[in-house]
């Protein structure tokens, strides 16, 4: 793996909080095409290390490389190319879901041309496009989230516990999704307790520190 | 650049219309309040009079106060507002259209309603034009500078107290040259004066409070 052809690094990345080291001397680089699954035991620090990765926290050291420049210089350009989506999901429970997709739209630049119905009927939520979202059950407010995945261009997306709440038939369809997104060049990073039936997927195990199977 | 702006401004009133309830909370505090005043003080026209500008300041200064705490709170815990952090938007522009939107739903209808309530404590006719021209823009440097505090406060689980005790001295300045518009209007000195003294507050919380509440917000969420 020559580190020219890398499109997202992280180098020797450290997390201390509150004088208690959460992880340290994380480096990975991912080339176009990569799934890395971050792993490990509850209060491992998996979510830390996404919102790290997704600037939504500062690390305590190391640097992110995003196509070979430091993120840090350069964050705006970093933040069109990324997808992040956390445990959170950002929902507004009194909007439909129709209504929080086109607002996401509306924020970021680089959107699909797929319409929302389409997003919609293909998570599963055909009929359920004008209600509001704390009328859904939790699986179906999660899919309603991960529409987003459908409507952004952004190749690289970082995803917390996607799987949570979320029936096998679903599973199944997410990872259909990320095979697709991968197959088209794209980098997933996420965090999940689940196998993933996806060949191919790279591991981090976050207390042996830092090892890329 | 500015799609975030419009974005932002339109979800937010949105939401405010599907929350009514809630949203006309500090309105009808408002409301309450200065209807109480004459039955616990005095019904006499007169005394009324003499209070009336310092009351209708106070009360709008509460109602605001007590608003402002929930500006970021629901964005924070339904992840939102962590969104709105990575989103490839200035978020001088995505602050200024969180804080236009609480303006328009909080201190324009209380800006608006004064005079009702003027009338209720018998402000003289000559306090009722200043008394909405200062509230007008009082109202929204009140906005303004409470953003910056509920920026700081908005992982807290408790920021209430704290909040009050972060704003409070930086209304004091609004509270003190809005109620002597209304005050001087009444003994009928000219007012030019106090209310350039404000509109030289809204243009300088204007400019400087969106980037102190994008710092607050950054240091919040990244503690």
């Amino acid at each position: 793996m020559s580190s020219q052809a890398a499109i997202f690094s992280l180098k020797s990345l450290a997390f201390e909080r509150d004088d208690r080291l959460l992880f340290s001397g994380i480096s990975v680089a991912l080339e176009p095409g990569d799934i890395l699954q971050v792993e490990g035991p509850n209060g491992c620090g998996k979510t830390t290390l996404l919102r790290i990765i997704s600037t939504a926290l500062n690390p305590t050291s190391g640097t992110l490389f995003w196509r070979g420049k430091d993120i840090s210089q350069h964050r705006q350009d970093y933040l069109q190319n990324l997808l992040f989506l956390g445990h959170l999901p950002g929902l507004k429970q009194s909007l439909s879901p129709e209504e929080n997709l086109q607002w996401w739209r509306r924020l970021n630049a680089n959107n699909s041309l797929l319409s929302n119905e389409e997003v919609l009927a293909s998570m599963g939520l055909r009929g359920y496009e004008d209600v509001p979202c704390f009328t859904l059950s939790a699986g179906q407010q999660r899919r309603a989230a991960l529409a987003r995945l459908l409507i952004t261009e952004a190749p690289l997306w970082v995803l917390d516990e996607p799987f949570t709440a979320i029936d096998k038939q679903g599973v199944a369809q997410l990872e259909v999704l990320l095979k697709d997104h991968v197959k088209k060049g794209g980098v997933v990073i996420l965090s999940t307790h689940q196998d993933l039936g996806i060949d191919g997927i790279r591991r981090l195990s976050l207390p042996l520190l830092a090892e890329v199977s | 650049m500015g799609g975030g702006f419009s974005a932002i401004l339109q979800r937010d009133l949105l939401l405010a219309f599907r929350h009514r309830g809630e949203i006309a909370n500090p309105v009808i505090f408002f409301f309450i309040v200065v209807t109480l005043i004459p039955l616990g003080l005095t019904p006499e026209a007169s005394r009324l009079a003499e209070i009336a500008p310092g009351i209708l300041w106070v009360m709008a200064l509460l109602a605001s106060l007590l608003s402002v705490e929930g500006l970021f709170q629901s964005d924070y815990r339904d992840g939102t507002l962590e969104q709105l952090l990575i989103t490839p938007q200035p978020l001088y522009l995505m602050v200024l259209a969180k804080v236009l939107a609480h303006w328009l739903i909080t201190g324009l209808p209380l800006t608006l309603l004064a005079p009702v309530l003027g009338m209720m404590l018998s402000l003289p006719t000559a306090g009722y034009l200043p008394l909405v021209l200062s509230l007008l823009m009082g109202t929204a440097v009140l906005s303004l500078i409470g953003a910056i505090g509920a920026g700081l406060t908005v992982a807290l689980r408790k920021g209430g107290l704290l909040l009050s005790l972060i704003v409070m001295p930086l209304y004091m300045p609004v509270l003190i040259f809005g109620a002597s518009t209304v005050q001087r209007a009444v003994d009928g000195f000219p007012v030019d004066g106090p209310l350039a003294v404000m509109g030289a507050l809204l243009a300088f919380s204007l400019l400087i409070s969106p980037f102190a509440t994008a710092g607050a917000l950054r240091v919040s969420m990244h503690g």
